[in-house]
């Protein structure tokens, strides 16, 4: 899952000062190698890590901070704090004007533009009630105006095109027209895919850009680009004036650190995500949530608001009050599940939750496994369902299960733990100091883990990234 | 000073001609980060941690990944210890030496790829827009040069415009297709196309997937039950499992590589975009970690924009400044 091994990072560099009365500055050298590497390794473009770790240092090495009751908390809240800067402060709103709105979306080749184009429209007609028109504007790519249709009428979103034998300039004034006409207030122009470095194609979309006007330009890019997107957010910053970024694949593994070197580098902020390949897996980016993810913090906020867009509030506050007062059982576990599944992918939903993605870490989560654990809950007796207990102490009872649902008893033990493991983190919950808790991040003061042994042999590393 | 290696490289003008057309297609690549490689390591500057610390640093700029990038500049380091360099000039050598020894590691690395077979079956596989279609627009091509009779799979089912974005491309390049609706079961499409290639005398089977996320399990499972359904269709099939693989891919890359690997035992790997500005690198870390070597780099748009990998002319094509200097 996306950030999932950057945070292992971190959080194994963080622990190890947790605990210190003081850092010493040695201490944080320490530190800042392996959040250096970590950022490296994230793809984070080498001269923002650069700037980052010396921010952080020196903020770190401040004496008032040496001097603090629990400096390696201080130490964490900086490196948040500097990781929310680096991934652009607030998150942006997306204002939508009366009349007629347009967004033109550019990008590399693969980047995902036409899908993104698709994702956006929806979106917005979905928050802005806004009567949206794509507009076909890659007559390079083989078959992309069919991608473009095929998609419009998935979504029952107009889709505008002339084919594949107009310059692309040429169709845009025509689809403006066409939109004044027919009352479309959100256009959306899907652009081929274009080298920022081909000089001919983007003359082109400067081209088009001057035929369109648009009110926003928007630079796509996939989240699993190296080093080189800030090059490419550069130039097409330099010819274009983007006025903001989506990223995109943030449902892979990738840890996605180039694209938020973006707004320190080529100060474009980041304004929506790509989360997966359905149509709704598309969301606004939260810059201070992503900061928290970063840090294995879990995105509390983002599952709120997921939460409150697809489920009944009542139903939700019951279930929290349910998992803090540890009377969880499976009737809550399968009316979670079923929240779950009305809130989309399980896989997007369950690193949101906190501790959740190092659990989960190696697991595969696959949506099927519901359906499988539904049918695993429904053959429990009432009883059973009610008082967890009575499975956990009756072999017989755990196989009838098996048997009553198709499934192998190794299935039904697994479910047993995991309803534990629920427990375990919400009786962690429950259990903070009151008065320690931060309201604008409560899961913050969940204590951690206890640290993983150090792997020996890091010795090679020793004199590297000096910086 | 020992001119061995590096001589023996690059002596040859048939290697040179190669090498010119990667120097084209890597142009701004080496402009901006290994042009300021040349004046990082222009004659008289002193080898120092700095020096050290800048090559480092465009190592990673050019995706190479942390782990590799370490190894190459902590042997380097010795190398300049135990051979007394004490020039940065003569530090260029070492760099192409390291380059290419790390790559080739003493094995024979063969590029072609398998087609001999009575039916060769060509399956290609990557995430999400790293230009699978184009590559086997571009394979085709160059099998159809080699007399072969060629055939496309519209494997990817699923991406919207994927069959006719396919179609196209083969009837631009005049070769054989294979189709079922949008939505059939992948393996179905594979399973019937190598019924209709071994029908009507078609020699290389080139089967596209629908690009998926490494991380996507039922993706994957379903990528491994294409790969059985041509084995048992086809003895030995499929006889390349081709990673394609973006070059501006970050570190990622890896990820990639490994669980691909994993699922459809990969061939090698195809390095495609690399007429952009980035480098490519994890291509090299790949081939490090995991022994897969690139086969094909992509270089353009056209379907003639298709190489055969050269590890030769690759870092020629990254440090032709300063090997022409020295020239």
């Amino acid at each position: 899952m996306a950030f999932e091994q950057l945070s292992d990072r971190m959080q194994m560099a963080l622990r190890r000062l947790s605990g210190k009365a003081r850092l010493s500055e040695k201490d944080i050298e320490e530190m800042m190698r392996e959040v250096r590497l970590s950022l490296l390794e994230a793809d984070v473009n080498f001269r923002v890590v650069k700037t980052f770790t010396r921010e952080v240092k020196e903020k770190a090495l401040d004496e008032k901070i040496l001097k603090g009751l629990n400096p390696s908390q201080q130490v964490v809240k900086i490196v948040r704090d500097e990781l929310k800067e680096l991934l652009g402060g607030e998150s942006h709103t997306f204002a939508l004007k009366q009349g007629l709105n347009k967004v033109m979306l550019a990008g590399l080749q693969g980047s995902g533009k036409t899908t993104t184009a698709g994702k956006l429209a929806n979106y917005l007609r979905k928050h802005h009630s806004v009567n949206p028109l794509l507009v076909a504007l890659d007559v390079h790519r083989p078959a992309a105006i069919d991608q473009l249709q095929k998609i419009g009428s998935d979504l029952s979103i107009d889709v505008f095109d002339m084919g594949t034998k107009e310059a692309p300039e040429t169709i845009a004034e025509k689809a403006l027209t066409h939109a004044e006409t027919n009352a479309y207030d959100l256009l959306i122009f899907d652009t081929a895919g274009r080298l920022h470095i081909d000089a001919t194609m983007m003359d082109e979309i400067q081209r088009v850009k001057t035929a369109i006007q648009p009110d926003e330009t928007l630079l796509v890019l996939d989240a699993m680009t190296g080093q080189d997107a800030v090059q490419v957010a550069e130039h097409f910053n330099t010819s274009l004036d983007i006025t903001g970024a989506i990223i995109t694949k943030l449902d892979g593994d990738t840890r996605g650190g180039a694209a938020l070197s973006l707004r320190r580098v080529a100060d474009v902020p980041i304004k929506f995500m790509g989360v997966g390949e359905k149509y709704d897996a598309f969301e606004v980016f939260h810059p201070e949530r992503m900061a928290g993810r970063i840090l294995g913090m879990g995105d509390v906020l983002s599952l709120v608001d997921k939460v409150t867009e697809n489920v009944d509030e009542d139903d939700m506050m019951n279930m929290m009050e349910k998992m803090m007062s540890g009377k969880f059982n499976y009737n809550d576990y399968l009316k979670q599940l079923k929240m779950l599944k009305r809130m989309g992918s399980l896989g997007g939903i369950m690193k949101l939750i906190p501790g959740v993605s190092k659990m989960m870490k190696n697991v595969n989560v696959d949506d099927r496994q519901l359906v499988f654990i539904e049918a695993l809950i429904g053959s429990m007796t009432k009883e059973e369902r009610k008082r967890p207990a009575l499975l956990k102490q009756n072999a017989s009872r755990r196989r009838r299960i098996a048997k009553g649902s198709g499934r192998s008893v190794a299935e039904v033990n697994k479910l047993i733990r995991s309803l534990e493991q629920q427990h375990e983190t919400f009786k962690q919950m429950s259990s903070m100091d009151p008065s320690k808790i931060d309201p604008s991040n409560p899961m913050k003061s969940i204590p951690s883990q206890p640290a993983k042994k150090q792997k020996k042999g890091k010795g090679k590393r020793k004199g590297g990234f000096r910086f | 000073m020992n001119m061995g290696l590096f001589s023996k490289l690059f002596q040859s003008k048939a290697r040179k001609e190669k090498a010119k057309k990667y120097k084209i297609g890597m142009e701004k690549t080496r402009q901006s980060v290994f042009g300021d490689l040349d004046t990082l390591l222009a004659s008289g500057r002193r080898i120092d941690d700095d020096l050290f610390d800048d090559l480092e640093e465009a190592f990673i700029m050019a995706d190479m990944g942390v782990d590799t990038v370490l190894s190459i500049v902590s042997h380097l380091r010795e190398t300049v210890a135990t051979e007394g360099i004490k020039d940065a000039a003569a530090l260029r050598e070492a760099i192409v030496e390291a380059m290419f020894k790390r790559y080739v590691r003493d094995e024979v690395i063969d590029t072609n790829l398998v087609i001999d077979q009575p039916l060769s079956v060509l399956l290609f596989v990557g995430v999400n827009g790293v230009g699978k279609t184009t590559t086997i627009a571009k394979v085709a091509h160059l099998l159809m040069q080699k007399g072969k009779s060629v055939m496309m799979v519209a494997g990817d089912t699923f991406r919207a415009g994927a069959i006719n974005q396919l179609r196209i491309w083969s009837e631009r390049v005049g070769c054989a297709f294979f189709e079922k609706p949008e939505g059939s079961d992948p393996s179905s499409v594979m399973y019937d196309a190598v019924q209709y290639a071994k029908a009507n005398d078609i020699d290389v089977l080139l089967c596209d997937t629908a690009g998926r996320l490494q991380n996507k399990a039922n993706l994957m499972r379903e990528l491994e039950k294409i790969s059985r359904v041509l084995g048992r269709a086809v003895p030995d099939a499929p006889h390349e499992s081709l990673l394609v693989l973006d070059a501006t891919t970050g570190q990622n890359g890896m990820n990639q590589a490994k669980i691909f690997n994993e699922v459809t035992n990969l061939s090698g790997v195809v390095l495609t975009k690399l007429d952009g500005s980035a480098k490519g690198g994890i291509a090299l870390a790949v081939r490090e970690t995991l022994g897969i070597p690139v086969k094909l780099v992509g270089l353009g748009e056209t379907v003639d924009d298709l190489e055969y990998f050269d590890i030769e002319a690759y870092i020629y094509g990254l440090f032709t400044d300063l090997l022409d200097e020295t020239d």
